[in-house]
């Protein structure tokens, strides 16, 4: 096992939630960090409203871009119902970070099917949850957009990331214009607390 | 961090490889997971030329035609986009190049945004053509430079196959600088180029030659190299298996990389596989290699542990190999599935929900964002098959209806702008030129979009942005003879109704062209709002669910809205038969 120093984290959500800029700032920073970094991404179906996930991976060295069942370290959940999908990749007691937003898929919107109500319940068996309402908390800071970097504040300090530079990740990656309200919004991230 | 190292997908890699080896010409079609490699050589434009071409035939053909001119080409397609491009292919291996020609074919195991999972490394054996497959965005970019100089080296095209986990991770590269070509002044050379059978017959034995020498090459090539570490267990391995490999098996097993796959390095195979007591053979998909290693009288283990179809991982490879289980938790839940859906706005649906509404139409779709018409509640399509194939299977279905006495039937044929131009034009023809039965119709939303969003020949942009020939698919149908090509906004259900009953009442040829942009398109200002429910008169019917719209939801009895996803497009309200929707004027603030 030539990677056991790596560390592996998965991110999800609904096409259009903005996982993949969440992503991108979160390896700029590693990769300033100096770790050797891989990330997967499926694109295609992406825009239509679809699952989407991301994977990341970071270490001394890294081979596969993909996380096997069991084996990351965290999940980040844009949607519950995200996180409950993707969380047979989370290891059994690893750390499952979950906007508290729901979006509901066309099967439950068009009556076909019930959104499962006791995803948390079972979720916290498993794992160690914590819900954050990271989409609430981005539309008062203005822009329900930002909710990437509300939940990229929370993954740093539940994953303990503080000693990356993450404003100058920040700067590499959003536009000027919003770079201060996202500041703002990872800080309101990392200060949560459940 | 140095600054010229950076973290890149593979397909960012390729184009920055292309753009380093100095190629000059660049044409492809869109389709996942290939598309991104041309989205990005458009920063390179102050270099090279690169278009959309209307096909992957017509690309690879503008490719080579370049690279007989002596400009180093390239054209990139998804697997599929292999069979359209593959006549050209099979004869452009007998020719030979001018300047070096590469081939990039993006493969899609899992069909991850497929209609199948064709292992194109079999094109490379077919067409007698050199394979490279590189593992990480590194040698995407490197082993691209490196592809080029065995064209040219070798005077034959050259495959360079990437799959989706390929094209779409990312790891870090670092960046190396343009080399500019100096191309050879151009001269003709008939018996080069002009396949008459005589000069193809003179060609095949040479082809025969130059595979043998590729051979030779792959044994000593960079691409190629062994890792030696223990003698009990060694790995033979390519592509993004190589890197699941290299994390499942132990520290002491040996490894041989393989990026140079076809012709195979029989010699380094065999010497490799002396070096070791279990022979191991990891491979995505066919059995590629170790049908060829066990032809050769090598024996190893390959697809009797490792699965034959869809995508590997290091889990799959670790259980064929060790037969070790992860450790996973498993929840006590009722899981929804979340499939595409055509987007809140989208214009395929009112033209769906039109035609949703009559048992008696038979609609034969095609690839695009309105595949999704299919899908329920609206389950409006009998066949989506291939590129072009929504006006070409109609026809089929028309000509054996009249055969069986069938004629209860009306056949729409449905095919989108960009696959009009793709291959749609000669369906139309068809259609005209043998009397079919049946109703050709553009869905046209200005774009292709479930690429995510590129031009084509009908939206009046290149693939830089510059203002192009806007070609008008009205006056392709027309010039054809399609006399009476009736077209509407399908987001005004009635004229979307009327456009369908004056079609089927034509007494002349008859095409429906749908028309209104995708509401995705950036550069369009769109009039959008949002639409809500008045409680008092929604009376739980659910009609309006029916137009198969994620905005739309049942809440405490009666229709909701979700106020961020609906753009107030109206079809719902359109659908609502007591009047209990309407739209609020105001702009969407961005």
């Amino acid at each position: 096992m030539t990677t056991t120093n790596g560390k592996s984290i998965l991110i999800c959500g609904v096409g259009g939630q903005g996982t993949i800029l969440m992503s991108k700032t979160l390896t700029a920073g590693l990769v300033a960090a100096g770790y050797d970094v891989k990330m997967s991404e499926v694109h295609g179906m992406a825009q239509r409203g679809g699952s989407v996930s991301t994977q990341v991976r970071y270490g001394e060295k890294v081979y596969s871009p993909i996380i096997g069942r069991g084996e990351a370290d965290v999940l980040v959940a844009f949607e519950k119902l995200e996180g409950a999908r993707y969380s047979e990749l989370l290891k059994p007691g690893g750390t499952a970070l979950i906007n508290d937003y729901e979006v509901f898929p066309l099967p439950v919107s068009s009556g076909a099917a019930e959104y499962p109500q006791n995803i948390y319940d079972e979720m916290k068996k498993a794992f160690d949850l914590r819900v954050i309402p990271a989409s609430t908390i981005a539309k008062s800071l203005g822009n329900i957009r930002c909710t990437n970097i509300v939940l990229l504040g929370a993954l740093v300090r539940a994953f303990s990331l503080e000693y990356i530079d993450w404003n100058a990740a920040l700067t590499a990656s959003v536009p000027p214009k919003v770079l201060e309200m996202n500041i703002k919004a990872f800080e309101a991230g990392y200060q949560f607390q459940g | 961090m140095s600054s010229t190292r950076q973290l890149l997908t593979g397909n960012e890699a390729i184009a920055r490889g292309a753009y380093e080896a100095g190629v000059t010409v660049c044409s492809a079609y869109p389709g996942t997971p290939s598309t991104e490699i041309f989205e990005n050589l458009a920063q390179y434009k102050d270099f090279l030329y690169a278009e959309w071409a209307p096909n992957e035939k017509v690309a690879t053909e503008v490719a080579y035609g370049a690279c007989i001119a002596n400009a180093r080409s390239l054209t990139a397609m998804k697997h599929v986009g292999l069979n359209v491009a593959a006549d050209l292919v099979f004869t452009a291996a007998y020719n030979g190049v001018g300047a070096g020609f590469v081939i990039v074919t993006a493969d899609d195991p899992d069909m991850h945004s497929s209609q199948n999972e064709q292992d194109n490394r079999r094109y490379a054996q077919f067409a007698k053509i050199p394979l490279i497959e590189p593992s990480d965005s590194q040698e995407c970019k490197d082993f691209m430079k490196e592809a080029y100089d065995i064209s040219e080296r070798f005077d034959i095209p050259v495959l360079f196959r990437v799959t989706t986990r390929v094209s779409h991770s990312k790891s870090l590269v670092t960046l190396g600088e343009r080399e500019e070509q100096t191309p050879a002044r151009y001269a003709r050379n008939i018996p080069k180029f002009v396949c008459t059978p005589a000069f193809a017959r003179k060609h095949r034995p040479e082809l025969e030659e130059k595979l043998k020498a590729l051979e030779a090459y792959a044994n000593t090539s960079p691409l190629n190299s062994m890792e030696l570490n223990g003698g009990k267990v060694g790995v033979i391995s390519a592509s993004i298996a190589y890197q699941y490999a290299k994390e499942v098996f132990p520290a002491d097993t040996s490894f041989l990389k393989l990026g140079f796959t076809w012709p195979l390095p029989m010699d380094l195979i065999r010497t490799f596989a002396s070096k070791v007591e279990t022979l191991y053979v990891v491979e995505e998909l066919e059995p590629f290699m170790e049908e060829q290693l066990k032809a050769a009288g090598i024996s190893c283990i390959g697809k009797q542990v490792i699965p034959p179809m869809y995508e590997l991982n290091p889990e799959i490879v670790r259980r064929g190999v060790f037969g070790t289980e992860p450790n996973v938790a498993k929840l006590e839940l009722d899981m929804v599935a979340r499939p595409p859906a055509l987007c809140p706005g989208c214009p395929h649906r009112g033209f769906f929900y039109v035609l949703s509404k009559r048992k008696d139409f038979v609609i034969t779709g095609d690839i695009g964002c309105y595949t999704l018409g299919y899908a329920a509640p609206l389950s409006a399509m009998d066949t989506c098959a291939c590129m072009g194939g929504g006006f070409s299977l109609g026809m089929g279905m028309a000509k054996a209806f009249a055969q069986q006495g069938v004629t209860d039937k009306k056949i729409f044929g449905v095919v989108g702008d960009s696959t009009f131009f793709h291959s749609g034009l000669t369906g139309a023809v068809e259609i005209l030129y043998n009397k079919g039965n049946m109703i050709p119709c553009v869905l046209d939303n200005s774009i292709t979009g479930m690429t995510g969003h590129q031009d084509n020949p009908g939206t009046g942009f290149t693939l830089d942005g510059e203002i192009a020939n806007k070609i008008a698919i009205e006056d392709v149908l027309k010039s054809f003879g399609f006399e009476n090509v009736i077209i509407c906004d399908p987001q005004d259900l009635k004229a979307m109704q009327k456009a369908v009953d004056d079609a089927l009442a034509s007494t002349v040829p008859a095409a429906i062209i749908v028309r209104r942009p995708c509401v995705l398109i950036k550069r369009i200002k769109h009039d959008v709002g949002k639409c809500t429910v008045d409680r008092d008169k929604c009376r739980s019917c659910k009609i309006c669910l029916k137009v198969a719209c994620p905005a739309l939801h049942m809440k405490d009895g009666k229709t909701e809205i979700d106020q961020t996803l609906c753009v107030g497009c109206k079809v719902c309200a359109q659908a609502c038969p007591f009047g209990a929707i309407s739209r609020i004027g105001e702009q969407k603030g961005e």
